[in-house]
This record gives C-alpha cells, sequence and structure tokens, in this order.
C-alpha cells in the first residue's frame, strides 16, 4: 500500500487502473478531462492493459461501453453534466441490457445558463434508469467506491451498471492525500471479470437488448431490475464489510455524522458534505444538539436505513444541491416518502450550492432556526431558495456596471 | 452488363446453408430481408448483428430470434458505436487470452436508411473516420418504413411518403459518396435482385480489414404500394432503368459492378409504385417524370466519362 496526495479525478483513475479495467470509451468534458488523460497515460505507458477509444460523442461512448460490457469485457468510463445528459438515452438501454458498467459522473451544473461548477441535476436526472449510485465525499471514497462498485455491479444477484458520482472542481480538482493499495490485495477483493449471463463469441451466440411487445413482457424485465436493485442493498452491506476487512476503510449505504446524539439532523450529500461536518462541529462547540446524515447509496435507496436513523429526531433540514424546477428539492421527496407514515420528525427542505455556490456559516445557523420552528409549527412549508441580499445586489451592480459601459460606447 | 464476379459466379455456388430462418414478424415481400439473407449466406454464421431502431428491430422479439448469430439491439443514433465497443472488447478479450481466437466475430452493424442518413451519421463517421473493422449493412426501403412510411434523407425526388403527401421535394442523400469521401475498405450498393452481385462484393470486401457498407436498395411493398410478389422484380428494375447503379469502391475509384447495357425507361421503374401514381394520376406529371429520368442519364454520362 502507498499513500499519494491525488485529486478527485486522478483517484477515479487509480480505481479504474487498480480494477483492471479491459477497456475505456472516451469522450472528452470538463471536469472530468483528467480522468480519460491519466488513464491514456497509463494505457500508453503499459501500466494499464486496457484498450481506450475516444468516440464522437458521450451518446457513442456510452454505447460503446455498454456493448463491450455486454460483450463480456470490464469496462470503465467517465463523464459529467451535459455529456450525461447527452448520452442519457443509454443509461436506460444499457441498465436495460443488465451489464456491469461502471460510470464515473463529475457533477457539474447543467445549462443554461452554461457553467462549469458542480450541482446535482446531471447525476440525479439518471436516478430512474437502474443504473446504482454511489456518492462519495472524498477523493479516498471516490476510489474506493469504484472498486466496491465493479463488485456490486458483477454481483450475480445485481447484475446493474452502476454510476459513482463525485463533485466536480471542488473535488475533482482538490488533492487529498489517498491510500493505494496493492494490486494484489484489489485483485483478492475484485477478481477478474468472469461474465456469465452476458456476452458475444462465435461459439455463444446470444440475441440481447430484443425488442418486446406487450406490456406484460416489458412490465416482466422492469421488475425484475427493481429486484435486483432492491437486492443490492445488502449486497452493498455485505461488500462494504469485506472492504473493511480488507482495507480498514468501512463505508455505509450512508454515513452518519455526530448522529448518535443529534436532536436536530442536516441531510446532505458529496463534497459540501464536508462544509456540512464543519457546521455541525461548530454548532456543537455552541452546545446545538445537531449531527448530519450523509446520503451515499442513492440507488437502490435505502428507505429503511434512513427511517431507522431519522426517527425521534426533532426536525430534518435536507439540503438539495439541486432544483426540479416546479417542484423543489429531489433529495427532499425522496427523504419524505421515506419517512412518510412513520410519525416521522418534520422536514423542511433547503436548496442551495447550485451550480457550486458556497454555503455560508450564517446560513446555518438559519437552518437550525427553521429546524426549531419546524419542531414548534410542523407543516412542510415551501423549498427555501438560499440566496443573499449582498449576491442579488451584487447581480444587479454587474447588470448595472453593464448597461453603463453600453451607454458610454454608445452602442 | 459486365461482371467483376470472382467468388460467386452461379447461383449453383450460393451455400444452401441458412443463418436467418423464416417466419420473421417482418413484412411480406421485404427486400430489405431478402438482402440480408444473402449478405449472412456470404459472411457465414460467425457473426453479430449490432441493430439500430427500425423494421429490422422486430426480427429478435422476446423470446425469439430468427438468428443461428447473435444480436444486440442499441438504439437509432449509435449502432455503429456499439460495434466499436463489441469489436474493440472481441480484440482486447483475444488478446488477453480471456477468449479463444476461434471465438472471434464479425461485427455487423444493420439499420436502415433512417438511421444511415440521419440520425445515426455522427456515430457512422466516428466509426469509419477510426477505420473500425465491421460491416454495415444498410437496408434503404427509402423513408421511415418501421413508423408508417415518413420521409428520410434517403427518399427520392418526387416519391410520396406519409410526410410528403405531394411528394418529396429533395433530391436523395447520397450516402455511399459520404463513405467514399472517407475512403473506407469498402462500400457498394447491392440490391436483393442481383444475388451473386450482392454476395461476391461481401466475399471480397471480407479481404479486407476496415469499414466495409453495404447499401441495399430494399423493395418495400407496404410503403412503396407494390405487391410482395412484385419485390423483387421492382427492385430489378431499379438496377435495370438506372435508377439504382450497382457499384463499389475500395481505394477511391468507383466501379459499377452491373452496368444495363441498355437502359429501360424510368417510367417502367415507377409506374407500378403506389409512390409515385402521383405522377401518372389523375394527370400526368410530364415536367417531373422528364427531370427523374434526366437525373439518371446525367448520373450515367457522369459515369461513362
Amino acid at each position: 500500500m502507498t499513500r499519494d496526495l491525488l485529486t478527485g479525478n486522478a483517484a477515479a483513475a487509480w480505481g479504474a487502473r487498480l480494477a483492471e479495467v479491459d477497456y475505456v470509451p472516451a469522450y472528452p468534458i470538463t471536469p472530468q478531462t483528467e480522468i480519460i488523460e491519466t488513464l491514456a497515460r497509463w494505457i500508453s505507458d503499459g501500466q494499464l492493459a486496457a484498450r481506450m477509444v475516444t468516440l464522437d460523442s458521450e451518446h457513442s461512448m456510452l454505447t460503446a461501453a455498454g456493448a463491450a460490457a455486454a460483450t463480456g469485457a470490464r469496462v470503465f468510463t467517465a463523464t459529467s453534466s451535459q455529456g450525461l445528459v447527452y448520452g442519457f438515452e443509454m443509461l436506460y438501454t444499457i441498465a436495460g441490457w443488465r451489464v456491469p458498467l461502471v460510470l464515473v459522473n463529475v457533477a457539474r451544473a447543467l445549462a443554461a445558463p452554461i457553467t462549469l461548477e458542480p450541482d446535482h441535476n446531471d447525476v440525479l436526472a439518471a436516478r430512474d434508469s437502474g443504473f446504482l449510485q454511489l456518492h462519495a465525499e472524498t477523493c479516498q471514497e471516490v476510489m474506493d467506491s469504484i472498486l466496491m462498485a465493479y463488485r456490486l455491479a458483477e454481483h450475480p444477484d445485481v447484475l446493474l451498471p452502476v454510476l459513482v458520482n463525485l463533485d466536480g472542481f471542488y473535488l475533482s480538482f482538490t488533492r487529498e492525500p489517498v491510500d493505494l493499495p496493492a494490486a494484489e490485495a484489489v485483485r483478492a477483493f475484485l477478481p477478474p471479470y468472469e461474465p456469465a449471463h452476458a456476452r458475444l463469441s462465435a461459439s455463444h451466440a446470444m440475441a440481447q437488448g430484443v425488442a418486446v411487445l406487450g406490456g406484460s413482457a416489458y412490465t416482466f424485465f422492469k421488475y425484475q431490475m427493481q429486484r435486483a436493485s432492491e437486492a443490492a442493498l445488502s449486497v452493498h452491506d455485505t461488500i462494504a464489510a469485506e472492504f473493511r476487512e480488507r482495507f480498514g476503510r468501512g463505508y455505509g449505504a450512508v454515513e452518519g455524522f455526530q448522529l448518535d446524539d443529534a436532536e436536530y439532523v442536516i441531510v446532505m450529500s458529496n463534497s459540501f458534505s464536508t462544509t456540512g461536518k464543519g457546521e455541525v462541529e461548530r454548532l456543537r462547540a455552541r452546545g446545538e444538539k445537531v449531527g448530519l446524515l450523509r446520503l451515499r447509496l442513492l440507488r437502490p435507496f435505502p428507505h429503511e436505513l434512513i427511517a431507522r436513523l431519522l426517527a425521534g429526531r426533532r426536525a430534518v433540514a435536507v439540503i438539495d444541491q439541486n432544483i426540479s424546477v416546479g417542484k423543489g428539492g429531489i433529495l427532499f421527496a425522496e427523504i419524505a416518502s421515506a419517512l412518510y407514515g412513520r410519525g416521522g420528525p418534520p422536514l423542511r427542505s433547503v436548496i442551495g450550492g447550485l451550480g457550486g455556490r458556497r454555503f455560508r456559516s450564517v446560513e446555518f445557523d438559519q437552518i437550525l432556526a427553521a429546524l426549531r420552528d419546524a419542531e414548534l409549527n410542523g407543516g412542510s412549508p415551501e423549498p427555501w431558495l438560499l440566496f443573499s441580499e449582498s449576491e442579488h445586489r451584487q447581480m444587479l451592480d454587474m447588470l448595472r456596471t453593464a448597461h453603463g459601459e453600453r451607454a458610454e460606447s454608445g452602442s | 452488363m459486365n461482371t467483376r464476379r470472382e467468388i460467386y459466379k452461379s447461383i449453383k455456388e450460393v451455400p444452401r446453408e441458412e443463418f436467418l430462418a423464416g417466419g420473421t414478424g417482418l413484412c411480406a415481400g421485404c427486400g430489405g430481408l431478402l438482402a440480408l439473407r444473402l449478405f449472412h449466406k456470404a459472411l457465414g454464421p460467425n457473426v453479430v448483428f449490432v441493430n439500430a431502431a427500425g423494421c429490422m428491430t422486430l426480427l429478435a422479439v422476446f423470446p425469439f430470434t430468427p438468428f443461428h448469430s447473435s444480436w444486440l439491439y442499441t438504439a437509432m443514433a449509435s449502432a455503429p458505436a456499439g460495434a466499436q465497443g463489441v469489436r474493440d472488447a472481441l480484440d482486447v478479450l483475444i488478446a488477453k487470452g480471456k477468449l479463444a481466437k476461434t471465438d472471434d466475430l464479425n461485427v455487423v452493424v444493420v439499420s436502415g436508411d433512417g438511421a444511415a442518413n440521419g440520425i445515426g451519421l455522427q456515430s457512422t463517421l466516428g466509426a469509419v473516420f477510426r477505420g473500425l473493422d465491421f460491416y454495415y449493412f444498410c437496408y434503404d426501403n427509402e423513408a421511415f418504413a418501421n413508423t408508417g412510411f415518413q420521409m428520410s434523407p434517403a427518399s427520392p425526388l418526387a416519391s410520396r411518403t406519409a410526410t410528403t403527401p405531394a411528394g418529396t421535394p429533395t433530391r436523395k442523400e447520397n450516402l455511399f459518396e459520404l463513405w467514399r469521401a472517407q475512403q473506407p475498405a469498402f462500400v457498394a450498393t447491392v440490391s436483393p435482385a442481383y444475388p451473386l452481385d450482392l454476395m461476391d462484393k461481401v466475399a471480397r470486401a471480407g479481404r479486407l480489414s476496415g469499414p466495409k457498407m453495404f447499401i441495399s436498395l430494399s423493395s418495400c411493398p407496404p410503403g412503396w404500394g407494390i405487391e410482395p410478389a412484385d419485390s423483387v422484380e421492382v427492385a430489378r428494375l431499379a438496377v435495370d432503368t438506372g435508377v439504382w447503379p450497382l457499384k463499389e469502391a475500395h481505394g477511391g475509384e468507383v466501379i459499377h459492378t452491373v452496368v444495363p447495357h441498355r437502359r429501360h425507361p424510368v417510367e417502367e421503374y415507377l409506374r407500378p409504385q403506389a409512390r409515385y401514381r402521383h405522377l401518372f394520376e389523375p394527370v400526368r406529371q410530364e415536367p417531373v417524370l422528364q427531370q427523374l429520368q434526366t437525373d439518371v442519364d446525367d448520373y450515367w454520362a457522369r459515369v461513362a466519362r
């Protein structure tokens, strides 16, 4: 084992390298590109015995990735944001093929307006596709999740592709110490892929992805996917336990931070959870009994576990770094459904961190105040969209400046 | 009529083995299916078809497939990218010793003209640009036939489709030349009415590594408005009138493999088809008919130069 300072992107590349993948179809997009650049270098140097090909689009990239997995290869690919939604059709297709592809998404907010920094509208748009989803907070977790993702995807009770998410910029370009296990240790955890169900060869003719006629046949296959995804909950826990035994790092479907005695809980995901944890510590130092629940396994959604962990709290705030326009926070709705009918705590929905917007400490003070209000008054108010007076003034100032310059230039 | 056939010189040489069973859900008299059957005979059994959405998608319907070979339905836009993934995976698995060399497959994209000429063109040109070693079989029935015969970029001038009821206002996109511009290993037009020409091209192309395209004019009884029994005859008229030139290119030069020595009038091809009926009834559209004949004459005049 060695320890190195790696960016989130480099950690993702290391995950693919240690998984000894056979094939990497690629297409560049910021902020994912460092992953494929790193893999290209290793393949060129002979450090990774894989084939890499640059396709003409993410739609083609995902098609090639799924088709190679359907042929029997272990396949890795990565994209981000516009790329993920450009290839969106193939997410459903590949999941329906039941092939164990691992796809990394480096989260980035979706156009328009076109931008570079992260939120989770890209990855959460894929939540209904059948891909399992693991959301990572740290660079170490990125690498570990990729290794676990192959075990999960290739498990005979699962056989669904896995999407591993990391936040663009905040994690993709941040260096953190990462323990890199030895290749033999990883091989013992993740043996070479031996496809039993989906493969193509002259001695094994197979029709894959065939059409169905009628709702019964379609439903037959979709329900199998649902059952397989449900099975992935316990498979994940088994794999996570083995991972902890071998490598000393454990991951649950969710992570609790200062949760045991917490009266008020904030639910977050991905790299901004690090900010949330810092705020929890600050509030704890003030004597507030606040904790944080970080969502990691988003598909399958661990309803029971979440309901158990949130039961008996005074109030819970879900911070969504996404916006379902016209509805509100996507994860809020999912948490609310997990708690429904169980007499759970009152909830508040907060939307923040869109397009990489940073959270401010004062906002966590306000969230705590809102939780106290929820405890007293219950109800389920409209989603609270974080945006400060000063930010708003800044936007108006920028517009005034632009108008002023236009007037000066006489155009 | 000149022929350059090397492998299939007589109909007796066509293998009796069938790799594509009958009884599929496709329309009676489908010219595309006949061409695919011949194509498969020439290619042999070790094939994986990578399919884009279209008529042929209805060949493999759960839990049946008419193929002795393999099949992977992908999506309408990206079958060539699927072929890339399959080809690369086979190569990598063979190189790593995970798959025996004898387990190798010929990778074949099968799509209609809607995918080949339109939505799938980006992934197609990508695969050709990368020099992917694959076959592309395009059954060109000159419309989105599977969805009820709407206009595609391959619909010919003046032909009626469900979305061009007064006749298609544009000329047929030149897919052959789009391919040839990138100098693929092989690009050819074929016809189900000329089985030896079709099979000989496939067999000769099989000696070459790289992208190999076969565009088959595919007579379509419901879309063209012809009797299933006349399907082959109409496909033959397309060649004999010069409307559908049978040709190939490898390494740049275009070679016409079947040259009708005395071309029949184009009208003989148009008349039997309901999609051209508006050119004859209720009043004869002389300028349009003239234009269609002139287009064909001009083509062959260029070829003869």
